[in-house]
Protein backbone atom coordinates (compact mmCIF):
# COMPACT_ATOMS: atom_id res chain seq x y z
CA UNK A 1 0.00 0.00 0.00
CA UNK A 2 2.71 2.40 -0.77
CA UNK A 3 1.05 4.26 -3.30
CA UNK A 4 -1.19 5.65 -0.47
CA UNK A 5 1.46 7.47 1.30
CA UNK A 6 1.68 9.36 -2.31
CA UNK A 7 -1.41 10.22 -2.60
CA UNK A 8 -1.52 14.44 -3.13
CA UNK A 9 -4.67 15.31 -1.13
CA UNK A 10 -4.74 18.97 -2.19
CA UNK A 11 -4.63 17.48 -6.39
CA UNK A 12 -7.57 15.52 -5.48
CA UNK A 13 -9.67 18.24 -3.67
CA UNK A 14 -8.61 20.71 -6.22
CA UNK A 15 -9.88 18.17 -9.02
CA UNK A 16 -13.13 17.45 -7.24
CA UNK A 17 -13.86 21.21 -6.43
CA UNK A 18 -13.31 21.61 -10.69
CA UNK A 19 -15.36 19.22 -11.42
CA UNK A 20 -18.14 20.52 -9.46
CA UNK A 21 -17.62 23.81 -10.78
CA UNK A 22 -16.84 23.49 -14.23
CA UNK A 23 -20.47 20.95 -14.89
CA UNK A 24 -22.67 22.44 -12.22
CA UNK A 25 -21.99 26.29 -12.28
CA UNK A 26 -20.55 26.79 -15.57
CA UNK A 27 -21.74 24.04 -18.13
CA UNK A 28 -25.43 23.32 -16.75
CA UNK A 29 -26.55 27.51 -16.20
CA UNK A 30 -25.00 27.70 -20.06
CA UNK A 31 -27.36 24.85 -21.11
CA UNK A 32 -30.28 26.32 -19.40
CA UNK A 33 -29.34 29.92 -20.75
CA UNK A 34 -28.48 28.78 -24.07
CA UNK A 35 -32.00 27.36 -24.58
CA UNK A 36 -33.16 30.68 -23.29
CA UNK A 37 -30.99 32.31 -26.11
CA UNK A 38 -31.77 30.06 -28.53
CA UNK A 39 -36.30 30.38 -27.94
CA UNK A 40 -35.41 34.76 -28.10
CA UNK A 41 -33.08 34.44 -30.69
CA UNK A 42 -35.67 32.66 -33.05
CA UNK A 43 -38.00 34.74 -31.89
CA UNK A 44 -36.18 38.08 -32.98
CA UNK A 45 -35.12 36.31 -36.19
CA UNK A 46 -38.59 35.65 -37.08
CA UNK A 47 -40.32 39.09 -36.22
CA UNK A 48 -41.75 38.04 -32.45
CA UNK A 49 -40.98 38.12 -29.10
CA UNK A 50 -40.70 35.21 -27.22
CA UNK A 51 -40.83 34.08 -23.91
CA UNK A 52 -40.63 37.76 -21.64
CA UNK A 53 -43.17 37.09 -18.69
CA UNK A 54 -41.88 33.86 -16.29
CA UNK A 55 -40.11 36.85 -13.71
CA UNK A 56 -40.48 36.60 -10.13
CA UNK A 57 -44.31 35.79 -9.26
CA UNK A 58 -45.22 38.74 -7.39
CA UNK A 59 -48.79 37.99 -7.37
CA UNK A 60 -48.22 34.80 -6.03
CA UNK A 61 -47.35 36.43 -2.94
CA UNK A 62 -50.15 38.75 -2.85
CA UNK A 63 -48.73 41.80 -4.84
CA UNK A 64 -50.95 43.39 -7.89
CA UNK A 65 -47.69 42.86 -10.31
CA UNK A 66 -44.95 40.57 -11.23
CA UNK A 67 -41.56 41.28 -12.10
CA UNK A 68 -41.22 39.90 -15.54
CA UNK A 69 -37.11 40.41 -15.99
CA UNK A 70 -37.49 39.83 -19.47
CA UNK A 71 -38.16 36.01 -18.83
CA UNK A 72 -34.64 35.17 -17.21
CA UNK A 73 -36.20 32.97 -15.07
CA UNK A 74 -37.90 30.64 -17.79
CA UNK A 75 -34.98 28.04 -17.94
CA UNK A 76 -35.99 27.58 -14.13
CA UNK A 77 -39.67 26.95 -15.14
CA UNK A 78 -38.65 24.61 -17.96
CA UNK A 79 -36.83 22.45 -15.28
CA UNK A 80 -39.61 22.57 -12.78
CA UNK A 81 -41.91 21.43 -15.69
CA UNK A 82 -39.53 18.83 -16.52
CA UNK A 83 -39.51 17.75 -13.08
CA UNK A 84 -42.91 17.68 -12.69
CA UNK A 85 -44.18 16.02 -15.51
CA UNK A 86 -45.19 12.53 -15.50
CA UNK A 87 -42.50 10.31 -16.59
CA UNK A 88 -44.11 7.69 -18.94
CA UNK A 89 -42.60 4.58 -19.95
CA UNK A 90 -44.47 2.94 -23.15
CA UNK A 91 -45.69 -0.58 -22.92
CA UNK A 92 -43.76 -1.48 -26.15
CA UNK A 93 -40.30 -0.27 -25.59
CA UNK A 94 -37.30 -2.55 -24.52
CA UNK A 95 -37.07 -0.80 -20.75
CA UNK A 96 -33.72 -1.03 -19.94
CA UNK A 97 -31.77 0.06 -23.34
CA UNK A 98 -34.79 3.21 -23.06
CA UNK A 99 -33.32 4.14 -19.52
CA UNK A 100 -30.11 3.58 -20.71
CA UNK A 101 -30.49 5.38 -23.54
CA UNK A 102 -30.67 9.50 -21.97
CA UNK A 103 -27.65 8.90 -20.00
CA UNK A 104 -25.61 7.81 -22.71
CA UNK A 105 -26.53 10.83 -24.82
CA UNK A 106 -25.76 13.15 -21.45
CA UNK A 107 -23.16 11.92 -20.01
CA UNK A 108 -20.19 11.73 -22.96
CA UNK A 109 -21.29 15.63 -23.15
CA UNK A 110 -20.15 16.34 -20.34
CA UNK A 111 -17.30 13.99 -19.83
CA UNK A 112 -15.91 15.75 -22.59
CA UNK A 113 -15.48 19.30 -20.76
CA UNK A 114 -12.48 17.21 -18.76
CA UNK A 115 -9.77 18.19 -21.09
CA UNK A 116 -11.40 21.88 -21.91
CA UNK A 117 -9.07 24.45 -20.87
CA UNK A 118 -11.27 27.00 -19.85
CA UNK A 119 -8.71 29.42 -18.04
CA UNK A 120 -4.96 29.48 -17.86
CA UNK A 121 -4.47 29.47 -13.70
CA UNK A 122 -5.90 30.40 -10.56
CA UNK A 123 -3.66 31.74 -8.25
CA UNK A 124 -4.23 30.58 -4.20
CA UNK A 125 -1.79 33.63 -3.04
CA UNK A 126 -5.02 35.07 -1.79
CA UNK A 127 -5.65 31.88 0.98
CA UNK A 128 -2.64 33.23 2.53
CA UNK A 129 -3.66 36.52 2.86
CA UNK A 130 -7.00 35.99 4.35
CA UNK A 131 -5.13 33.75 6.28
CA UNK A 132 -3.40 36.87 8.09
CA UNK A 133 -7.03 38.04 8.59
CA UNK A 134 -7.57 39.03 12.65
CA UNK A 135 -10.64 37.17 13.22
CA UNK A 136 -9.77 33.86 10.10
CA UNK A 137 -6.52 33.63 12.36
CA UNK A 138 -8.33 33.93 15.38
CA UNK A 139 -10.67 31.34 14.71
CA UNK A 140 -8.04 28.84 13.09
CA UNK A 141 -5.82 29.20 16.14
CA UNK A 142 -9.39 28.41 18.32
CA UNK A 143 -9.31 25.43 16.08
CA UNK A 144 -5.80 24.38 15.77
CA UNK A 145 -5.03 24.03 12.47
CA UNK A 146 -3.03 26.41 9.69
CA UNK A 147 -4.62 26.59 6.27
CA UNK A 148 -1.56 27.90 4.56
CA UNK A 149 1.14 25.80 3.42
CA UNK A 150 2.75 24.39 0.42
CA UNK A 151 -0.33 23.92 -1.48
CA UNK A 152 -1.45 27.63 -1.64
CA UNK A 153 2.06 28.57 -3.53
CA UNK A 154 1.21 26.37 -6.52
CA UNK A 155 -1.62 28.14 -8.83
CA UNK A 156 -4.41 25.54 -9.67
CA UNK A 157 -4.89 25.09 -13.56
CA UNK A 158 -8.22 25.64 -14.94
CA UNK A 159 -8.40 22.50 -16.38
CA UNK A 160 -9.97 19.22 -14.73
CA UNK A 161 -7.76 16.66 -16.72
CA UNK A 162 -4.17 17.94 -18.13
CA UNK A 163 -3.94 15.16 -20.16
CA UNK A 164 -1.54 14.89 -23.32
CA UNK A 165 -4.29 13.23 -25.08
CA UNK A 166 -6.77 15.92 -25.25
CA UNK A 167 -8.45 16.27 -28.76
CA UNK A 168 -8.57 12.28 -28.84
CA UNK A 169 -9.87 11.79 -25.70
CA UNK A 170 -12.73 14.42 -27.14
CA UNK A 171 -12.96 12.48 -30.14
CA UNK A 172 -13.38 9.19 -28.56
CA UNK A 173 -15.78 10.12 -25.70
CA UNK A 174 -17.97 12.46 -27.88
CA UNK A 175 -18.46 9.35 -30.03
CA UNK A 176 -19.95 7.67 -27.93
CA UNK A 177 -23.25 9.73 -27.67
CA UNK A 178 -24.18 8.47 -30.93
CA UNK A 179 -25.08 5.02 -29.23
CA UNK A 180 -27.00 6.97 -26.55
CA UNK A 181 -29.30 8.11 -29.80
CA UNK A 182 -29.10 4.75 -31.59
CA UNK A 183 -30.31 3.17 -28.37
CA UNK A 184 -32.84 5.58 -27.79
CA UNK A 185 -34.11 4.93 -31.58
CA UNK A 186 -33.76 1.19 -31.35
CA UNK A 187 -35.19 0.50 -28.08
CA UNK A 188 -38.44 2.74 -28.52
CA UNK A 189 -39.71 0.13 -30.97
CA UNK A 190 -41.34 1.91 -33.40
CA UNK A 191 -40.48 3.19 -36.67
CA UNK A 192 -40.06 6.98 -36.79
CA UNK A 193 -37.45 6.79 -33.58
CA UNK A 194 -35.99 3.80 -35.66
CA UNK A 195 -35.34 5.50 -38.68
CA UNK A 196 -33.99 8.88 -36.55
CA UNK A 197 -31.40 6.41 -34.81
CA UNK A 198 -30.68 4.97 -37.95
CA UNK A 199 -30.25 8.26 -39.43
CA UNK A 200 -27.89 9.39 -36.60
CA UNK A 201 -25.40 6.51 -36.91
CA UNK A 202 -24.83 6.76 -40.76
CA UNK A 203 -24.17 10.69 -40.11
CA UNK A 204 -21.93 10.21 -37.32
CA UNK A 205 -19.61 7.83 -39.32
CA UNK A 206 -19.63 9.87 -42.60
CA UNK A 207 -18.53 12.82 -40.46
CA UNK A 208 -16.69 11.92 -37.66
CA UNK A 209 -13.96 10.85 -40.64
CA UNK A 210 -14.00 14.41 -41.52
CA UNK A 211 -14.11 15.88 -37.98
CA UNK A 212 -11.25 13.89 -37.10
CA UNK A 213 -8.90 14.54 -40.38
CA UNK A 214 -9.12 18.49 -40.53
CA UNK A 215 -7.46 18.82 -36.48
CA UNK A 216 -4.69 17.04 -38.03
CA UNK A 217 -2.73 19.92 -39.83
CA UNK A 218 -3.22 21.83 -36.85
CA UNK A 219 -1.95 19.16 -34.30
CA UNK A 220 0.91 19.23 -37.13
CA UNK A 221 1.32 22.84 -36.58
CA UNK A 222 1.11 22.81 -32.75
CA UNK A 223 3.17 19.30 -32.14
CA UNK A 224 1.03 19.06 -29.22
CA UNK A 225 -1.94 17.13 -28.30
CA UNK A 226 -2.24 18.80 -24.58
CA UNK A 227 -5.14 21.35 -25.62
CA UNK A 228 -3.42 23.93 -22.27
CA UNK A 229 -0.34 23.76 -24.03
CA UNK A 230 -2.00 24.73 -26.99
CA UNK A 231 -3.63 27.46 -25.85
CA UNK A 232 -0.35 28.62 -24.02
CA UNK A 233 1.82 28.68 -27.70
CA UNK A 234 -1.37 30.77 -28.97
CA UNK A 235 -1.67 33.11 -26.49
CA UNK A 236 2.35 33.65 -26.58
CA UNK A 237 2.80 33.26 -30.54
CA UNK A 238 -0.95 34.56 -31.96
CA UNK A 239 -3.93 32.53 -32.62
CA UNK A 240 -4.01 30.29 -35.13
CA UNK A 241 -6.75 32.00 -36.80
CA UNK A 242 -4.88 35.44 -35.91
CA UNK A 243 -1.12 35.18 -36.29
CA UNK A 244 -0.73 38.98 -35.32
CA UNK A 245 1.87 38.82 -32.68
CA UNK A 246 5.17 36.85 -31.24
CA UNK A 247 6.33 33.56 -33.82
CA UNK A 248 2.92 34.16 -35.44
CA UNK A 249 4.47 37.76 -37.30
CA UNK A 250 6.42 34.94 -39.26
CA UNK A 251 5.86 34.56 -43.46
CA UNK A 252 5.45 30.91 -42.49
CA UNK A 253 1.96 31.38 -40.30
CA UNK A 254 0.49 33.37 -43.05
CA UNK A 255 0.96 30.69 -45.19
CA UNK A 256 -0.79 28.29 -43.10
CA UNK A 257 -3.52 30.29 -42.81
CA UNK A 258 -4.70 28.68 -45.97
CA UNK A 259 -5.07 25.08 -44.49
CA UNK A 260 -5.63 26.10 -41.19
CA UNK A 261 -9.01 28.05 -42.48
CA UNK A 262 -9.73 24.64 -44.97
CA UNK A 263 -9.65 22.73 -41.44
CA UNK A 264 -11.67 25.19 -39.94
CA UNK A 265 -14.56 24.75 -42.38
CA UNK A 266 -14.57 21.18 -41.82
CA UNK A 267 -14.49 20.87 -38.57
CA UNK A 268 -17.25 23.46 -37.35
CA UNK A 269 -19.77 22.14 -40.32
CA UNK A 270 -18.54 18.14 -39.14
CA UNK A 271 -19.30 19.85 -35.57
CA UNK A 272 -22.51 21.26 -36.60
CA UNK A 273 -23.28 17.47 -37.60
CA UNK A 274 -21.82 16.24 -34.76
CA UNK A 275 -24.00 17.67 -32.47
CA UNK A 276 -27.34 17.37 -34.48
CA UNK A 277 -28.03 21.20 -35.00
CA UNK A 278 -29.92 22.18 -37.88
CA UNK A 279 -28.93 22.17 -41.05
CA UNK A 280 -27.83 18.63 -40.05
CA UNK A 281 -30.74 17.45 -37.21
CA UNK A 282 -31.40 14.49 -39.60
CA UNK A 283 -31.84 12.38 -36.45
CA UNK A 284 -34.68 14.30 -35.20
CA UNK A 285 -35.98 16.41 -38.13
CA UNK A 286 -39.75 17.20 -36.79
CA UNK A 287 -41.50 17.38 -40.38
CA UNK A 288 -40.53 13.74 -41.45
CA UNK A 289 -39.97 11.60 -38.53
CA UNK A 290 -42.38 13.29 -36.09
CA UNK A 291 -40.06 13.65 -32.88
CA UNK A 292 -36.75 11.16 -34.60
CA UNK A 293 -35.00 9.64 -32.10
CA UNK A 294 -36.69 11.26 -28.96
CA UNK A 295 -40.05 10.23 -30.12
CA UNK A 296 -41.30 7.95 -27.28
CA UNK A 297 -39.09 10.43 -24.46
CA UNK A 298 -41.31 12.69 -22.11
CA UNK A 299 -39.84 14.54 -18.64
CA UNK A 300 -36.70 14.70 -17.81
CA UNK A 301 -35.86 11.75 -20.18
CA UNK A 302 -36.65 13.90 -23.01
CA UNK A 303 -35.08 16.93 -21.03
CA UNK A 304 -31.41 14.56 -20.86
CA UNK A 305 -31.52 14.53 -24.62
CA UNK A 306 -31.90 18.21 -24.70
CA UNK A 307 -29.91 19.22 -22.49
CA UNK A 308 -27.30 16.65 -24.07
CA UNK A 309 -27.28 18.30 -27.27
CA UNK A 310 -26.82 21.70 -25.75
CA UNK A 311 -24.01 20.69 -23.68
CA UNK A 312 -22.52 18.77 -26.69
CA UNK A 313 -22.89 22.41 -28.56
CA UNK A 314 -21.13 23.90 -25.69
CA UNK A 315 -18.42 21.95 -25.58
CA UNK A 316 -17.86 21.55 -29.41
CA UNK A 317 -17.65 25.45 -29.29
CA UNK A 318 -15.23 25.24 -26.38
CA UNK A 319 -13.06 22.97 -28.85
CA UNK A 320 -13.28 25.20 -31.86
CA UNK A 321 -12.36 28.45 -29.40
CA UNK A 322 -9.26 26.14 -28.27
CA UNK A 323 -7.65 25.08 -31.64
CA UNK A 324 -8.44 28.03 -33.81
CA UNK A 325 -9.39 31.21 -31.82
CA UNK A 326 -6.41 30.76 -28.66
CA UNK A 327 -8.83 29.09 -25.89
CA UNK A 328 -8.78 31.45 -22.77
CA UNK A 329 -5.74 33.81 -24.37
CA UNK A 330 -6.71 37.68 -25.17
CA UNK A 331 -5.92 39.11 -28.30
CA UNK A 332 -2.70 40.60 -28.10
CA UNK A 333 -2.02 39.97 -25.27
CA UNK A 334 1.87 40.01 -25.11
CA UNK A 335 1.33 43.77 -26.34
CA UNK A 336 -1.27 44.93 -23.23
CA UNK A 337 0.83 42.87 -20.74
CA UNK A 338 -2.03 40.60 -20.30
CA UNK A 339 -0.17 37.21 -21.50
CA UNK A 340 0.02 34.06 -19.23
CA UNK A 341 3.21 33.90 -17.13
CA UNK A 342 3.81 30.19 -16.24
CA UNK A 343 3.20 30.16 -12.19
CA UNK A 344 3.03 33.95 -11.98
CA UNK A 345 -0.21 34.74 -13.91
CA UNK A 346 -2.35 36.80 -11.06
CA UNK A 347 -5.83 36.20 -9.58
CA UNK A 348 -7.59 38.95 -11.54
CA UNK A 349 -5.76 37.77 -14.80
CA UNK A 350 -6.72 34.17 -14.37
CA UNK A 351 -10.22 35.32 -14.49
CA UNK A 352 -10.06 37.29 -17.05
CA UNK A 353 -8.92 34.47 -19.28
CA UNK A 354 -11.61 32.26 -17.93
CA UNK A 355 -14.33 35.15 -19.10
CA UNK A 356 -12.47 35.80 -22.13
CA UNK A 357 -13.49 31.95 -22.89
CA UNK A 358 -16.77 32.20 -22.17
CA UNK A 359 -17.37 34.61 -23.95
CA UNK A 360 -15.94 33.41 -27.31
CA UNK A 361 -17.84 29.99 -26.56
CA UNK A 362 -21.05 32.39 -25.84
CA UNK A 363 -20.02 33.85 -29.52
CA UNK A 364 -20.02 30.55 -31.10
CA UNK A 365 -23.55 29.19 -29.19
CA UNK A 366 -25.02 32.46 -30.97
CA UNK A 367 -23.26 31.60 -34.44
CA UNK A 368 -24.95 27.75 -33.69
CA UNK A 369 -27.86 29.62 -33.14
CA UNK A 370 -27.89 32.31 -36.10
CA UNK A 371 -27.54 29.55 -38.40
CA UNK A 372 -30.20 27.27 -37.36
CA UNK A 373 -32.32 29.72 -37.91
CA UNK A 374 -31.17 30.57 -41.55
CA UNK A 375 -30.64 27.33 -43.16
CA UNK A 376 -33.20 24.74 -44.06
CA UNK A 377 -32.15 21.02 -43.55
CA UNK A 378 -30.34 19.18 -45.72
CA UNK A 379 -31.90 16.28 -48.01
CA UNK A 380 -30.08 12.87 -46.79
CA UNK A 381 -28.40 12.04 -49.99
CA UNK A 382 -26.88 15.65 -49.93
CA UNK A 383 -26.03 15.22 -46.54
CA UNK A 384 -23.95 12.35 -47.09
CA UNK A 385 -22.54 13.46 -50.08
CA UNK A 386 -21.30 16.60 -48.75
CA UNK A 387 -19.68 14.42 -45.97
CA UNK A 388 -18.12 11.86 -47.82
CA UNK A 389 -17.20 13.28 -51.37
CA UNK A 390 -16.64 16.69 -50.05
CA UNK A 391 -14.99 16.91 -47.22
CA UNK A 392 -13.04 13.81 -46.29
CA UNK A 393 -11.24 14.42 -49.78
CA UNK A 394 -10.75 18.31 -48.91
CA UNK A 395 -9.50 17.35 -45.45
CA UNK A 396 -6.85 14.53 -46.63
CA UNK A 397 -5.78 16.63 -49.80
CA UNK A 398 -5.42 19.66 -46.78
CA UNK A 399 -3.15 17.04 -45.01
CA UNK A 400 -0.70 17.09 -47.55
CA UNK A 401 -0.84 20.96 -48.19
CA UNK A 402 0.20 21.62 -44.67
CA UNK A 403 2.83 19.17 -44.69
CA UNK A 404 4.47 20.61 -47.72
CA UNK A 405 3.59 24.39 -46.44
CA UNK A 406 5.25 23.15 -42.95
CA UNK A 407 8.44 21.79 -45.58
CA UNK A 408 9.47 25.15 -47.19
CA UNK A 409 8.98 27.30 -43.78
CA UNK A 410 9.51 25.53 -40.63
CA UNK A 411 8.13 27.03 -37.64
CA UNK B 1 -51.21 14.37 -70.31
CA UNK B 2 -49.52 17.61 -71.05
CA UNK B 3 -45.83 17.42 -69.83
CA UNK B 4 -44.65 20.66 -68.52
CA UNK B 5 -40.95 21.04 -68.29
CA UNK B 6 -40.08 23.24 -65.08
CA UNK B 7 -37.47 25.33 -66.22
CA UNK B 8 -34.54 24.82 -62.67
CA UNK B 9 -32.22 28.19 -62.40
CA UNK B 10 -28.83 27.60 -63.55
CA UNK B 11 -27.10 28.20 -60.11
CA UNK B 12 -23.42 29.59 -59.91
CA UNK B 13 -20.98 26.88 -58.34
CA UNK B 14 -20.58 29.30 -55.66
CA UNK B 15 -24.59 29.22 -54.89
CA UNK B 16 -24.17 25.38 -55.27
CA UNK B 17 -21.91 25.38 -52.92
CA UNK B 18 -23.95 26.83 -50.45
CA UNK B 19 -20.84 30.10 -50.18
CA UNK B 20 -22.85 33.04 -51.73
CA UNK B 21 -26.55 31.63 -50.33
CA UNK B 22 -25.47 30.86 -47.22
CA UNK B 23 -24.01 34.50 -46.22
CA UNK B 24 -27.00 35.85 -48.13
CA UNK B 25 -29.48 34.16 -45.77
CA UNK B 26 -27.39 35.25 -42.42
CA UNK B 27 -27.62 38.51 -43.94
CA UNK B 28 -31.11 38.13 -44.13
CA UNK B 29 -31.51 36.82 -41.01
CA UNK B 30 -29.75 39.50 -38.90
CA UNK B 31 -31.67 42.23 -40.62
CA UNK B 32 -34.50 40.74 -39.06
CA UNK B 33 -32.76 40.21 -35.83
CA UNK B 34 -31.56 43.68 -35.24
CA UNK B 35 -34.61 45.21 -36.53
CA UNK B 36 -37.23 43.14 -34.41
CA UNK B 37 -34.70 43.60 -31.44
CA UNK B 38 -34.50 47.32 -32.06
CA UNK B 39 -37.75 47.89 -31.90
CA UNK B 40 -38.47 45.60 -28.62
CA UNK B 41 -35.32 47.71 -27.12
CA UNK B 42 -37.18 51.16 -28.00
CA UNK B 43 -40.40 50.36 -26.49
CA UNK B 44 -42.12 52.05 -29.58
CA UNK B 45 -43.63 50.30 -32.49
CA UNK B 46 -45.61 46.86 -32.84
CA UNK B 47 -43.71 43.80 -32.81
CA UNK B 48 -46.80 41.11 -31.68
CA UNK B 49 -49.79 41.95 -29.67
CA UNK B 50 -49.22 41.15 -26.13
CA UNK B 51 -52.18 38.84 -25.68
CA UNK B 52 -53.74 39.44 -22.15
CA UNK B 53 -53.09 42.90 -22.06
CA UNK B 54 -53.82 43.79 -26.09
CA UNK B 55 -56.91 42.27 -27.13
CA UNK B 56 -58.17 42.24 -30.76
CA UNK B 57 -61.95 41.88 -29.88
CA UNK B 58 -62.96 45.63 -30.89
CA UNK B 59 -61.76 44.06 -34.89
CA UNK B 60 -63.61 41.17 -34.49
CA UNK B 61 -65.82 40.99 -37.79
CA UNK B 62 -69.51 40.96 -37.56
CA UNK B 63 -69.44 37.18 -38.72
CA UNK B 64 -67.22 36.23 -36.02
CA UNK B 65 -68.22 32.90 -34.40
CA UNK B 66 -67.55 32.37 -30.68
CA UNK B 67 -69.36 30.52 -28.49
CA UNK B 68 -73.42 29.93 -28.99
CA UNK B 69 -75.42 31.32 -26.77
CA UNK B 70 -79.67 31.36 -26.31
CA UNK B 71 -81.47 35.24 -26.71
CA UNK B 72 -84.56 36.14 -25.17
CA UNK B 73 -87.04 38.89 -27.26
CA UNK B 74 -88.09 42.10 -26.43
CA UNK B 75 -90.85 41.28 -23.64
CA UNK B 76 -88.49 38.91 -21.95
CA UNK B 77 -89.98 36.08 -23.05
CA UNK B 78 -87.27 33.12 -23.87
CA UNK B 79 -87.29 32.81 -27.95
CA UNK B 80 -86.40 28.74 -27.36
CA UNK B 81 -89.25 26.52 -28.14
CA UNK B 82 -87.88 23.58 -27.57
CA UNK B 83 -88.04 21.88 -31.40
CA UNK B 84 -84.55 19.90 -30.68
CA UNK B 85 -83.39 20.97 -34.56
CA UNK B 86 -80.20 22.43 -33.36
CA UNK B 87 -79.73 19.24 -30.87
CA UNK B 88 -80.16 17.00 -34.38
CA UNK B 89 -77.86 18.76 -36.42
CA UNK B 90 -75.13 19.41 -34.02
CA UNK B 91 -72.01 17.63 -35.53
CA UNK B 92 -70.48 17.27 -32.60
CA UNK B 93 -73.39 16.49 -30.27
CA UNK B 94 -72.76 19.63 -28.00
CA UNK B 95 -76.12 20.37 -27.39
CA UNK B 96 -78.73 18.50 -25.11
CA UNK B 97 -81.92 20.11 -24.56
CA UNK B 98 -84.68 18.49 -22.17
CA UNK B 99 -87.94 19.49 -23.40
CA UNK B 100 -91.12 20.48 -20.92
CA UNK B 101 -94.52 21.75 -21.88
CA UNK B 102 -95.88 25.97 -20.65
CA UNK B 103 -98.19 25.19 -18.06
CA UNK B 104 -101.49 26.72 -19.18
CA UNK B 105 -101.34 29.82 -16.40
CA UNK B 106 -98.33 31.05 -18.37
CA UNK B 107 -99.20 34.06 -20.28
CA UNK B 108 -97.50 32.77 -22.98
CA UNK B 109 -99.07 29.52 -23.09
CA UNK B 110 -99.78 29.55 -26.49
CA UNK B 111 -96.10 28.56 -27.63
CA UNK B 112 -96.78 25.42 -26.01
CA UNK B 113 -93.29 24.12 -25.64
CA UNK B 114 -90.01 25.36 -23.79
CA UNK B 115 -86.78 24.14 -22.89
CA UNK B 116 -86.45 22.81 -19.02
CA UNK B 117 -82.49 22.38 -19.37
CA UNK B 118 -80.58 23.90 -22.41
CA UNK B 119 -76.89 22.23 -22.33
CA UNK B 120 -73.98 22.93 -24.62
CA UNK B 121 -71.01 20.97 -23.44
CA UNK B 122 -68.02 23.36 -24.78
CA UNK B 123 -65.41 21.14 -24.89
CA UNK B 124 -67.46 19.63 -27.58
CA UNK B 125 -68.61 23.16 -29.05
CA UNK B 126 -66.51 23.52 -32.34
CA UNK B 127 -67.95 26.58 -33.46
CA UNK B 128 -69.48 25.29 -36.74
CA UNK B 129 -72.50 27.87 -36.27
CA UNK B 130 -75.16 24.67 -37.90
CA UNK B 131 -77.45 25.54 -34.61
CA UNK B 132 -77.80 29.18 -35.27
CA UNK B 133 -78.31 28.42 -39.47
CA UNK B 134 -80.95 25.76 -38.24
CA UNK B 135 -83.01 27.24 -35.63
CA UNK B 136 -86.65 28.31 -37.38
CA UNK B 137 -87.24 30.66 -34.08
CA UNK B 138 -83.72 32.87 -34.03
CA UNK B 139 -82.81 31.74 -30.74
CA UNK B 140 -79.47 30.77 -30.83
CA UNK B 141 -76.57 32.43 -31.67
CA UNK B 142 -72.97 32.78 -32.08
CA UNK B 143 -71.64 35.52 -29.60
CA UNK B 144 -68.18 37.35 -29.76
CA UNK B 145 -66.69 35.51 -26.82
CA UNK B 146 -64.14 33.16 -27.66
CA UNK B 147 -61.68 33.10 -24.36
CA UNK B 148 -63.83 30.27 -22.96
CA UNK B 149 -62.24 28.30 -19.68
CA UNK B 150 -62.80 26.19 -16.72
CA UNK B 151 -61.03 24.16 -14.57
CA UNK B 152 -63.32 21.01 -14.16
CA UNK B 153 -64.68 19.23 -17.12
CA UNK B 154 -68.89 19.97 -15.64
CA UNK B 155 -67.70 23.97 -15.28
CA UNK B 156 -67.24 23.86 -19.22
CA UNK B 157 -70.76 22.70 -19.85
CA UNK B 158 -72.98 25.78 -20.00
CA UNK B 159 -76.37 25.70 -18.95
CA UNK B 160 -79.72 27.99 -19.77
CA UNK B 161 -79.07 30.31 -17.13
CA UNK B 162 -75.29 30.69 -18.40
CA UNK B 163 -76.23 30.99 -21.82
CA UNK B 164 -79.08 33.82 -21.62
CA UNK B 165 -76.30 35.95 -19.48
CA UNK B 166 -74.19 35.19 -22.61
CA UNK B 167 -76.76 35.68 -25.13
CA UNK B 168 -78.52 39.03 -23.71
CA UNK B 169 -81.67 40.40 -25.69
CA UNK B 170 -82.34 40.19 -29.28
CA UNK B 171 -85.41 43.10 -30.05
CA UNK B 172 -87.40 42.92 -33.28
CA UNK B 173 -86.77 39.67 -35.79
CA UNK B 174 -83.76 39.14 -36.64
CA UNK B 175 -82.83 39.23 -40.37
CA UNK B 176 -80.89 35.77 -40.51
CA UNK B 177 -79.99 35.52 -44.00
CA UNK B 178 -77.90 38.44 -43.85
CA UNK B 179 -74.70 37.54 -45.65
CA UNK B 180 -72.51 38.38 -43.20
CA UNK B 181 -74.24 36.08 -40.87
Amino acid sequence: MDFLNNINLAFIIASAVKIVFFTFVVILPMVAYSVYAERRGSAIIQDRVGPNRTGIPMTLLGFKKDIPLSGLLQPMADGLKFLLKEDFTPDHVNKFYYWLAPVLTMVPALLTAAVIPFGSEFDLGWVDAISKWGWVKWLTDLVGITISGDWTQHPVKMVIADIGVGPLYTFAIASLSVYGIVLAGWSSNSKFPFLGGVRSSSQMISYEISLGLSIIPVLMIFGDLNLSKIAQFQDANGWLLLPAWGKGLTLGRWVLLIPVFISFIIFTVSMFAETNRTPFDLPECETELVGGYHTEYSSMKFALFFMGEYAAMIIGSGMIVTLFFGGWSIPFAPALGLDYKAGATPLWLGLAHFATFIAKVIAFILLFIWVRWTLPRFRYDHLMKLGWLVFFELALANIILTAIILMCFPL
Amino acid sequence: MATIVVQRPKLKWHERWFISTLIKGLKITMGHAIHTWGTLLRGKGEVTMQYPEEKWDASLPEHYRGAPALVTDEHGRERCVSCQLCEFICPPRAITITPEEIPNNDPWAKVEKRPREFKIDMIRCIYCGMCEEVCPEQAIFLRKDYAISGETRASMVHDKKRLYEIGGVRTGLVNKWNELK
